[in-house]
């Protein structure tokens, strides 16, 4: 018998309002007619028409994009592999390291590893731009990826892997055939993953980029550090619609899974009865 | 063969794009700036052979580091990193733990939904929490024009740009760390623990602190330091929320680096926040090492 109680009910309630009020309020006052952002001034969208001329604001977002897309697609790659490696390789020289150069990378503070990145850049004179912006988010998206992945890879049934073998698969084709679709969500996640990790990088962008590529969040830091502008709250709001959207969408979908997949073994089941 | 192929692909990548930095970094921590391209002296030559080696070698020294225990204002700056990372780990601690009890305590219908709305706020922006803040805290802000327009406060209260505003801003960004993995020991607890300690003559916080807490201790302590580690190293709460007094060691590496164009200096509280990270770090997987052997 479960008790209803008001503790539980007002924390709940006290600790959701304070997680969600602050961006609530932002996307409120991205519609606000006034410059000033603390005054309301009456409903307007004004804001995301100047947004959406500002050339300055539109070239950093392709440069985000772009830098996202190739960084964690290279990180998904590395990363699984990494995975693999960790989980399956068994012991080899040097293991230690490779597994320390994995999980050291999610505590380096950014300031570190952007400021060893540029020290690196500059030492082999590799102009700095969007090619080392993406080698630098791909370097420390790939061992989030390679956590993700190794999580689920370790769970995994090596005997559906032996079968595809004793059937006459060649390694490389079992793991294609069989590993791959099974694990096949963790790999999507840590794209996923990614792909954030890379759009939301302010610190390490900002070490490792050049004048030619300014990302999303060099520029809106620049601009917000000259306090709140109506802009990009209007800029804010559109994110935050975008993630609230592909996180719904992606619970959908894993819910639907997960209906499909109870129906296809009640099935099962009725067959074998 | 491919076996190898399959470790040298990543491996390599690691080594040449992390493992280098870094020793690049300690190397440079241990030079002199000068005024050139690069800012630094010596330059590993090694068309020179065994000569440029020693050379290289011979001009390397710790100057860097002596120098920052000399100056007051970089053990300052370690000194209340360290302390603006506990107090605000300890205000989400008191934040957090009453959320994931209270999720844990839901209908289980209710626990995917609530579960979804804390990681939500992981998927968004770091930058644009942040910046939310900044509207919120101001002096003519929102909180303000609250706190004003009920009678609580007759002058708006200072907060953006001190510590005070950090301490928000670090506690509304890492709060989602510090709730999951209590939520998850609080999950899994068995509640007639709870019962049998009310039957054997606990009041309900008796019960609270004898069972409950003991046994939500793994979390707690697993949230405490996922908040504590990324804290210390913070750059972007305190330079958007923090105002000038408000000293932390990211921002000093930062603005070393950028304005005073000190790389050998820079290197060298590079390291030294490293060093210091490395306690709470190995203490932190001890902690889930215990976690999974008490599991298994």
């Amino acid at each position: 018998m479960r008790r209803f109680s008001w503790f539980n009910v007002t924390s709940l309630t006290l600790g959701f309002a304070f997680l969600y009020l602050p961006m609530v309020i932002l996307v409120i006052y991205s519609f606000n007619a006034s410059q000033l952002v603390t005054v309301w001034g009456g409903f307007s969208t004004r804001w995301y028409g100047e947004l959406l001329r500002d050339e300055a604001f539109l070239d950093a977002a392709w440069v985000t994009i772009r830098v996202a897309v190739a960084s964690s697609t290279l990180a998904t790659v590395l990363g699984t592999l990494a995975a693999v490696v960790l989980v399956r390789m068994g012991r080899f020289p040097g293991r230690t390291l490779f597994s320390g150069m994995i999980y050291a990378p999610l505590v380096m503070p950014e300031v570190i590893t952007g400021l060893s990145l540029l020290l690196l850049f500059i030492g082999i004179g590799l102009d700095r731009g969007i090619l080392t912006v993406v080698l630098a988010h791909t370097t420390f998206s790939m061992c989030y990826v390679s956590v993700v992945v190794s999580s689920r890879l370790a769970t995994f049934d090596r005997a559906l892997e032996e079968a595809a073998l004793d059937l006459g698969c060649t390694a490389a084709q079992a793991f294609r055939l069989v590993t791959l679709p099974i694990i096949a969500p963790a790999v999507i996640s840590g794209w996923l993953l990614a792909f954030t990790l890379s759009l939301d990088d302010l610190v390490i962008a900002s070490f490792t980029t050049g004048p030619s590529a300014t990302t999303l969040p060099i520029k809106i830091f620049s601009s917000v550090r000259l306090g709140v502008s109506p802009q990009i709250n209007a800029l804010s709001t559109i994110l935050i619609g975008f993630v609230t959207v592909g996180v719904i969408a992606a619970s959908l979908a894993t819910k639907r899974r997960a209906v499909l997949a109870e129906r296809d073994q009640r099935a099962a089941e009725r067959a074998e009865a | 063969m491919r076996r190898l192929a399959v470790i040298a692909l990543p491996y390599l990548w690691l080594v040449a794009l992390f493992l280098v930095p870094f020793l690049i970094v300690l190397k440079i921590s241990l030079s002199d700036i000068a005024v050139a391209i690069p800012p630094y002296t010596p330059t590993l030559d090694l068309s020179e052979g065994w000569a440029g080696i020693r050379d290289f070698l011979a001009g390397l020294d710790f100057e860097n580091f002596v120098f920052l225990t000399q100056d007051s204002l970089y053990w300052r700056a370690y000194l209340s990193s360290v302390w603006i990372a506990l107090v605000s780990t300890l205000i989400t601690l008191a934040v957090g733990y009453p959320i994931a009890y209270g999720m844990a305590r839901a209908a289980p219908e209710w626990r995917p939904t609530l579960l979804m709305l804390v990681i939500l706020p992981f998927w968004t922006s770091f930058l644009i929490r942040v910046y939310s803040w900044i509207g919120i805290l101001s002096s003519e802000g929102l909180l303000n024009q609250v706190l004003m327009s009920v009678g609580v406060i007759d002058a708006p209260l200072t907060i953006l740009n001190t510590t005070r505003a950090v301490y928000v801003g670090i506690v509304y960004t890492y709060l989602p760390f510090m709730i999951l993995p209590i939520y998850a020991t609080l999950e899994k607890m068995d509640e007639s623990l709870l019962e049998a300690a009310e039957d054997l003559g606990c009041s309900k916080i008796q019960a609270f602190w004898l069972v409950t807490w003991p046994l939500s201790r793994g979390g707690v302590i697993a949230g405490c330091f996922l908040v504590f580690i990324p804290a210390i190293g913070e750059f972007v709460i305190p330079s958007l929320l923090g105002g000038s007094d408000t000293l932390m060691i990211g921002k000093v590496l930062w603005e070393e680096f950028f304005s005073n164009r000190d790389w050998p200096v820079a290197s060298a509280v590079a390291i030294i926040l490293l060093l210091i990270l490395i306690i709470p770090i190995v203490l932190f997987q001890r902690n889930e090492q215990k976690a999974r052997e008490q599991d298994g």
